[in-house]
């Protein structure tokens, strides 16, 4: 997988390719708008991270030419601007993905995450599947090994999201944005209940648990 | 001076005065002409009537008759100005107090004007009269006039009167448009003379008002009004910027002495793991505790304002209740919601789910037991959103206190929070055009903030609860 880091800070852009790079990735780097466009525009990379404010030019002006040249990579904007109106023009421009900073090393990984399955495409399908744990979208029913299970609707929606996102981190906050469209971060551990009853329900009376608390980040779905 | 010239007042003042001296001309024009016009009439009509008189005196007494009248009347001075002359057919005088027929032009049929000399005390007098001439039998004529000295002393009087009106006018005009170009200014000098001292930084002048309730009081009430606000908004940046150095500072301070400490106890990989931790948690409140205060500040400024729409306020405060109905399942707390249905509200639903979040989370949190109620009233005019616990509550006289940034209860010091969530939730209401406030619950608290209702027509179909 070959990333794209378009960043003017030094710093921040060598920190996070080195973050990248030891989780597996390629990563290239650019630390100029025009520069950056003229990579991006090869089409060679899987995901980008653009910086909102650039030297030469704007990131969401890069991003908007990218898009009118039919480029459809994946794009995290990263901006230290983060009402909801600022992510809303971020998305509006093209963006897939929107993070502010300053934020943690783990989120950013776990976004890029769900960005590159995103753009594998498996959107289509009305069936999920993870280990043994089913979820028909249509039905809006789930079963594990064959057994019902009862979920409220906020319940079902949350288990979609992790298991669109199965095998990936799953942070608190993409929870809250998600799930509940909340772009605040509440002072309890609300997020942490929510998912603790969830496997109460999917997990309790299993050999195997699916759903597993990632230290310092989040969750993660996984059959194992 | 100049600037007297160059100012709006004084430009109103002139065109007022140049309109006002105009019409006042016409006016006493129109006097001027008519009374002259009267004046002449009048000894017109006189002349007219005597004439009557004489002819009638004539037709009984024949020439004879007239010739004795004439010269009677010439001779006592009638009035003084009568002229009288009795002419033979060749134009000889026979009676009367004119020497001879006068060279004069006629002015109308049957009336001619000439000029004549005039005997007073003082010497003659040359003056101009009119005159109608009336024939008689065999050629004679009779000459009737007068000497119009006393009307044209009287015209000449009537025009200095007027003269001096004008004057007088224009005179006072001038005056009172100078008194009000003064009047004005020294009232925007006023405005003026604050707003510079204000400018040089002093920021509790005030624009003086006179009381009277005027254009210029209204002016003056409004700039104070925008200068309170600002001085309130600056107030609250300085508070923001104390309370940053002294809540980010210590926790900051903090945070390099654990990782110095960590550097000079020689550790193993173990303790630095732990160390590391430990700092990122640190750094993750801190996080926290910015983010909330920029979300503050964002609400206070009011900037986003212009994103507002119509929102169900008890969609809102239902989906908020749902997000935390489980935290207080865990606690061993009873989550009663009570929301009436369809608040339509003028608003920001981010922040107003951001607002009940936070009274939600202070009220599960300090609760030991029992039960929370979080209601939503649709009342006259307003929306109340309200949260009541049956916890340790607040004292009366740290009700407000609480409300400011950072400021925790001495008793609160050991539960996590940062001390801002009631501050963002006055700073939310407020935006909104309304207000936030504590009560007691008796016992416990009740936290209320209320906003202005919109049209509920506005608001969007129900959704259904997915």
């Amino acid at each position: 997988m070959k990333l794209l880091v378009i960043e003017d800070d030094r710093e921040a852009a060598a920190y996070i390719a080195k973050g990248l790079s030891e989780s597996g990735y390629v990563v290239d780097q650019a630390a100029e708008g025009r520069n950056g466009l003229f990579m991006a525009s090869s089409g060679n990379y899987d995901a980008l991270i653009v910086d909102r404010m650039l030297p030469g030019m704007d990131g969401l002006a890069l991003i908007a030419a990218l898009r009118a040249a039919e480029v459809r990579t994946p794009v995290l904007i990263l901006s230290a601007l983060g009402a909801v109106d600022d992510r809303v023009k971020g998305l509006r421009a093209g963006g897939d993905d929107y993070l502010v900073k300053p934020f943690a090393f783990r989120e950013l990984l776990a976004r890029i995450e769900a960005l590159l399955r995103r753009g594998s495409g498996s959107a289509a399908a009305t069936k999920l599947r993870v280990g043994d744990l089913e979820m028909d979208l249509l039905t809006r029913g789930v079963a594990r090994g064959g057994q019902e299970i009862e979920l409220l609707p906020r319940e079902f929606r949350l288990l979609e999201f992790l298991m669109r996102h199965a095998g990936q981190v799953v942070t608190r906050t993409m929870l809250l944005e998600n799930v509940w469209d909340y772009h605040f971060d509440p002072q309890t551990n609300v997020i942490d209940v929510h998912v603790s009853r969830l496997r109460q329900k999917i997990d309790k009376g299993f050999a195997k648990p699916l759903l597993h608390t990632v230290r310092g980040a989040g969750y993660c779905l996984r059959p194992e | 001076m100049t600037r007297l010239l160059r100012t709006n007042a004084f430009r109103l003042a002139a065109l007022y005065l140049a309109l006002f001296a105009a019409s006042v001309l016409a006016l006493l024009a129109f006097i001027y002409f008519s009374t002259a016009d009267f004046i002449e009439r009048q000894t017109e009509t006189t002349i007219d009537a005597e004439i009557t008189g004489l002819r009638e005196e004539y037709a009984d007494r024949g020439l004879a008759g007239l010739l004795e009248i004439i010269h009677s009347r010439s001779t006592t001075p009638h009035g003084g100005s009568a002229l009288y002359l009795i002419t033979d057919p060749a134009l000889q005088p026979i009676a009367g107090n004119l020497n001879a027929w006068p060279r004069a032009r006629q002015i109308r049929p049957g009336w001619i004007s000439f000029p004549v000399d005039i005997k007073t005390r003082d010497g003659p007098v040359s003056s101009t009269a009119i005159a109608s001439v009336f024939v008689l039998h065999d050629g004679f004529r009779l000459l009737v006039g007068r000497d119009l000295r006393d009307a044209s002393a009287f015209r000449g009087r009537i025009t200095r009167t007027l003269a001096w009106a004008a004057l007088l006018t224009v005179a006072l005009g001038v005056a009172g448009g100078l008194f009000m170009t003064r009047h004005m200014l020294r009232r925007v000098e006023a405005v003026n003379r604050t707003s510079e001292r204000i400018i040089r930084g002093d920021l509790t002048q005030r624009v003086p008002l006179t009381g009277s309730g005027d254009e210029f009081d209204q002016l003056a009430g409004n700039l104070n009004a925008m200068l309170d606000r600002i001085e309130r908004l600056m107030l609250g940046m300085r508070q923001v910027a104390d309370n940053i150095a002294h809540d980010l500072r210590t926790p900051l301070s903090r945070l390099r002495a654990r990782l110095e400490v960590t550097l000079l106890e020689r550790p193993d990989a173990a303790r630095y793991g732990e160390a590391l931790r430990e700092t990122i948690a640190e750094a993750d409140h801190l996080l926290a505790t910015f983010n909330a205060l920029l979300s503050i500040a964002e609400a206070e400024a009011g900037s986003r304002r212009e994103t507002m729409a119509v929102v169900d306020l008890a969609e809102v405060a239902r989906s908020v209740a749902e997000l935390y109905e489980p935290v207080a399942d865990d606690k061993g707390l009873a989550l009663a919601v009570e929301i009436d249905p369809g608040i339509a509200v003028h608003g920001d639903r981010h922040l107003l789910s951001q607002a009940i979040a936070n009274l939600l989370d202070n009220a599960l949190k300090y609760a030991p037991d029992g039960r929370v109620t979080l209601r939503a009233r649709r009342l006259v005019g307003m929306a109340r959103i309200e949260v009541a616990d049956s916890g340790p509550g607040v004292p009366a006289d740290r009700r407000e206190a609480v409300f400011d940034r950072f400021v925790r209860l001495e008793s609160s010091r050991s539960t996590p929070g940062n001390g801002l969530g009631l501050s963002l939730v006055r700073a939310v209401a407020r935006l909104h055009g309304g207000d936030a406030w504590l009560e007691d619950n008796e016992p416990g608290l009740r936290a209320l903030f209320t906003l202005p209702l919109a049209d509920s027509r506005a608001l969007p179909a129900t959704r259904n609860a997915a």
